[in-house]
């Protein structure tokens, strides 16, 4: 890796002007009309609240990949996980669930736990002959138990209004609270694969994480208890107003004609400014922490360890807890960012957890912004969630221009409905060429 | 006085940026043994890799029977008669003995029945294991089987980095033996070795590497007898 | 006749399905194990390989199909292979000509390769989606069963039906098939023995002669003809459909994993561990134990069939636990 990293001096200028292109790019959006943008303004803070959100993700991807070489190919389900906490910390309680079986569930998943525990001290207590049957019988004996445990749990609570609600539900708390407890499920559950994973062959990690990515979401999906599964989870508490709040709202709405534009449109760009507001400054904070750690010490040895592990290693340093140190952070502010965004959605919807789109669109966006560089990612993150949105008009736009000409019939019908799969070709041409012609991405690492 | 057969002549060059070769020469008769002794790290490898081609040379030549070589790469050279045997390495592990003799012929279009026959008579103790995994034989056979697929292209000059590495010293004995019948039948042959008092006992050659150039070359014999060479790389 | 019972249940419900799984796998981990052993990196676009040749072989299926050439009783689908697995291979050698070749040549550790495959993934799989759509799709035309469970009841006088049909038949017959021929062809050619001797040391092999590019190509073209009969397979006894061949891509990469990276007869081993686990595991144990006169109160189903994939992430993670190099002793971590 470290020959795609040669110090080159590139323009302290670079940085800036792409931020000055990226906005106004965003600023046409918001106010021209026509085959291109939209020209609202709801749209153009639409796209830039998810940027934001996918720009958070992209500092954890930056901080595993860009600082540590780690390639985590499971982002989906840290972001799930994370996107799990809103529902579980600031939904409202649902009423009867936990008489249904809350305890007898929290039991169960204790015991669950407990048995991996047991386990792994029986491995590394006993040993001999006994080792395999003692471990194959906790396993079981603890699995069983689990089982008749959580199966009725399980029922019960399901069967609770199963109409509206048929899950344990969530504590009430504020939904700010949730983000932090977001980073924290995601954190715990890459402390499980690292611990796994690292110091093995790099290829391991991707792997593992493909697996852990894919199994978290299947959770999501099917444990209604927990995440409603297809029925999705709605109404999850807002850290801002609501829209039609604001509409009725006197003040607010004298506001807004003051400023020529109907309470509709005006509650919709306050609402998303608020949150932009909010999620900037998150955003912001994690970059101003993740430069500070990175001109620290800690950081000045994660770099080295990434440049030369090998070297590293023969210094004493311990890579494999190093590497298991920046994984757990970094799987962390992506589960932050899920939290985020399933606020922002006001909607936990586990279908929509697609691989392609929350971990390889991600890595694009830290590949093509600069891996190991804050900025770049949080940059690269923003204009491609930007394009990749903009394809979806600009795509069948472009088909319609290149069939013209075509007779109409089913061969021009088949490439205009197929549109929206070149987002994929363009991605994976994008990756390749920024990986071979720039591999150091937009903003490269200093 | 006719050329030697190889000659590689004041070679620099390294891995990096820094040298490791100082203007090392390297010459070996037709049919004659040269040794290289030297502390770890002196170049003595990387010298072996310089005129084998797997290193890029910054100054200096190699000719092999007259020929310049300096620029061919090391596929080129097997073809030209050069036969090396890396210091690690230098077996397929997965592949039986007799599939490592025959990857040591890939590059042979002719029938190599009889060079292998050859090299198992040479190697019996390998001759044994043939259908056995390489990676599976003690150290010392794993040296008889690189020393025969190297041997398989019939090569004119065979290089061998530290053959006796790792092997016992009854082993070492009967392979230096080993050595000295290839040599006899017209084979030149390059070595390095970090038994240096039996080497050089063989040796027609010898040259006394130290960072990367030459400290003393003589013939094995005298270099045996030289009382500085004893004190400062022979122990004594 | 409880216990014959028993076992027919046995037979119908898991072993004729995990082993045409396990045969499909099996396939697909070669694959996926000789690009390991020969260009040092694990291949994500492997599942989509296996998408876009099945999906250019059901084009194929169907363009027979409109001209009437069929195979009687099995798929029009076998007819149409060697030409998807064709056009695959030249598109695969274009992408190691255009994508991996450089990485190569610059000694790129094996991340980037992994990376630059994601890259190559996203192509193929909106290549196939553009080709073929991302609805499901069921081309396994000729007879259905070679044995249904109607006959089978009829010819035995038992209650429990058995079933085997024609794509799992196939399934594993070709699977048989290939790999007789992949294990002679690195025996016994010289080719073959020229890949091995690579991966085993790529240097020595360079020293001997052995041109690199030569084995890489062969090893891409191999590897693809493995995987678009894998994905056809697939597709005959599972029906197509685009995301499913992401997903295959797990259980493939725990396969591999578990036989040894690099090592093809692991490769082979693991997609049948894998796949039995995992029928095992999601299989209802419940009719079986009640022929043995058990009456069991659930369904005995470890866990539902949602979570299939998780076995092969708890192989993969014991493997990586106790033995990282495999069960078959593959390429050191
Ligand atoms: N592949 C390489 N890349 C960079 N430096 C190398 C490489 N191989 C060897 N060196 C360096 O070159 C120098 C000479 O190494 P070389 O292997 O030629 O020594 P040697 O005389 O063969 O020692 P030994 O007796 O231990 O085999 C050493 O300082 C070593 O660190
Ligand atoms: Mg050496």
């Amino acid at each position: 890796m470290s020959n795609t990293r040669q110090a080159e001096a590139v323009s302290p200028w670079r940085a800036p002007v792409l931020f000055l292109i990226l906005a106004a790019l965003f600023l046409a959006e918001g106010s021209f009309r026509n085959a291109l943008f939209s020209g609202s303004w709801n749209t153009a803070l639409a796209i830039l609240n998810m940027g934001l959100i996918s720009a958070v993700m992209a500092l954890g991807v930056n901080m595993q990949w860009g600082y540590a070489g780690l390639f985590n190919a499971g982002v989906v389900g840290f972001l799930a996980l994370g996107g799990l906490a809103p529902v579980l910390v600031s939904t409202a309680p649902v009423q009867g669930a936990w008489a249904a079986g809350g305890p007898r569930l929290i039991l169960a998943l204790l015991v669950g736990l407990g048995t991996l525990v047991l386990a792994a001290q029986v491995w590394r207590r006993i040993s001999g002959a006994w080792r395999v049957p003692a471990l194959v019988a906790v396993l079981v004996a603890g699995f069983v138990a689990y089982r008749w445990l959580f199966d009725p749990a399980v029922m019960a609570i399901e069967a609770n209004n199963s109409a509206r609600a048929g899950n344990i539900g969530g504590l009430g708390w504020p939904v700010l609270l949730s983000w932090p407890v977001g980073a924290l499920f995601a954190a715990a559950a890459a402390w499980g694969v690292g611990k796994v994973a690292l110091g093995l062959r790099s290829d391991y990690l991707a792997i593992a994480t493909l697996g852990i990515g894919e199994i978290i979401v299947a959770v999501m999906r099917n444990e209604e208890w927990l995440s409603r599964g297809v029925k999705n989870v709605s109404g999850i508490p807002r850290p801002v107003p609501y829209e039609l709040d604001l509409q009725g709202n006197a003040d607010f709405v004298a506001r807004a004609a003051e400023w020529g534009m109907s309470p509709a449109v005006a509650s919709g760009v306050w609402v998303k400014l608020l949150y932009a507001g909010l999620f900037g400054a998150v955003l912001l904070a994690l970059i101003l922490l993740a430069e500070l750690a990175l001109k620290s010490p800690w950081g000045r040895m994660m770099r080295a360890i990434r440049d030369n592990e090998t070297a590293a290693e023969a210094m004493g340093k311990d890579v494999t807890r190093r590497h298991l140190q920046i994984f757990v952070i970094g799987s962390a502010v992506i589960g932050l960012a899920g939290a985020m965004m399933v606020t922002l959605d006001g909607l936990l919807s586990p279908n929509s957890f697609n691989p392609l789109r929350y971990t390889f669109l991600i890595w694009v966006m830290v590949i093509v912004g600069g891996s190991g560089n804050n900025w770049g990612a949080a940059l690269g993150a923003i204009l491609v969630w930007f394009l990749w949105i903009k394809a979806e008009v600009w795509g069948p736009e472009l088909m319609r221009l290149v069939t013209g000409p075509l007779p109409a019939g089913a061969l021009r019908d088949h490439l205009l409905g197929s549109a929206p799969h070149m987002r994929f070709i363009a991605l994976g041409l994008v990756l390749l060429l920024v990986l071979r012609f720039a591999p150091r991405g937009l903003v490269p690492e200093k | 006085m006719a050329e030697p057969y190889l000659s590689a002549t004041d070679m620099r060059g390294g891995y990096g940026k820094a040298d490791i070769l100082n203007g090392c020469t390297l010459t070996v008769e037709r049919g004659q043994i040269a040794v290289i002794v030297g502390p770890n790290g002196a170049g003595k490898s990387t010298a072996m890799k310089a005129v084998f081609g797997m290193l890029a040379l910054r100054e200096g030549k190699v000719a092999l029977a007259g020929e310049d070589i300096t620029r061919l790469t090391p596929q080129e050279r097997v073809r030209k008669g050069m036969g090396f045997v890396p210091q690690t390495h230098n077996i397929f592990p997965t592949m039986t003995v007799e599939e490592n003799l025959e990857m040591g012929a890939f590059i042979r279009e002719d029938d190599y029945r009889d060079t292998m026959a050859q090299v198992y008579e040479l190697f019996p103790a390998v001759a044994d294991k043939r259908r056995q995994n390489a990676g599976e034989l003690s150290g010392g056979q794993r040296q008889q089987v690189a020393v025969g697929r190297a041997l398989m292209t019939r090569p004119s000059l065979l290089m061998l980095d530290e053959p006796t590495a790792g092997v016992s010293p009854i082993v070492m004995d009967e392979l230096f033996d080993r050595i000295i019948e290839v040599a006899r039948t017209g084979i030149s042959i390059l070595m390095v070795e970090q038994n240096a008092r039996q080497a050089l006992e063989i040796a027609d050659i010898g040259y006394v590497l130290v960072q990367g150039a030459n400290r003393y070359t003589d013939s094995g014999q005298a270099l045996l007898a030289d009382p500085e060479v004893r004190r400062t790389f022979l122990g004594g | 006749m409880d216990m014959l019972n028993a076992l027919v249940a046995i037979l119908n419900f898991v072993v004729i399905p995990a082993a045409s799984y396990g045969a499909q796998l099996a396939l697909g981990a070669l694959g996926v194990t000789l690009i390991y052993g020969i260009l040092r990196f694990s291949n994500f676009a492997h599942g989509d390989t296996m998408a876009f040749g099945a999906a250019l072989v059901i084009l194929i299926t169907w363009g027979l199909q409109a001209i009437g050439i069929g195979l009687g009783p099995l798929p029009t689908a076998l007819l149409a292979l060697p030409f998807g697995i064709a056009l695959t291979a030249v598109f695969i050698l274009g992408t190691d000509r255009v994508v991996y070749r450089f990485y190569r040549s610059k000694r790129s550790a094996p991340i980037i390769l992994v990376m630059a495959s994601v890259g190559v993934m996203f192509i193929m799989n909106g290549l196939t989606r553009l080709i073929i759509g991302v609805d499901e799709i069921r081309f396994d035309d000729g007879a259905r069963f070679l044995v249904s469970v109607q006959q089978f009841r009829a010819w035995t006088g038992l209650s429990e039906g058995l079933s085997l049909r024609v794509s799992q038949a196939l399934t594993l017959v070709v699977t048989a098939l290939a790999c007789w021929a992949l294990f002679r062809f690195l025996n016994r050619s010289r080719a073959g023995k020229a890949m091995r001797a690579y991966s085993d040391n790529e240097d020595l092999a360079l020293l001997s002669g052995i041109d690199p590019e030569r084995v890489v190509r062969l090893t891409w073209l191999i590897a693809t003809a493995l995987a678009v009969t894998a994905g056809t397979l697939y597709g005959l006894d599972k029906s197509f459909k685009v995301f499913n061949y992401f997903q295959i891509l797990l259980p493939i990469f725990a396969a591999a994993i578990v036989g040894g990276l690099g090592n093809p007869l692991g490769a082979v081993a693991g997609g049948f561990i894998v796949a039995f686990s995992e029928v095992a595991v999601t299989y209802p144990w419940r009719k079986i134990a009640t022929y043995l006169g058990f009456e069991p109160q659930g369904l005995l189903q470890l866990l539902s069939t949602e979570y299939k994939f998780a076995v092969s992430f708890v192989i993969l993670i014991v493997v990586l636990l106790f033995r990282p190099t495999g069960l078959f002793r593959g390429k050191s971590v």
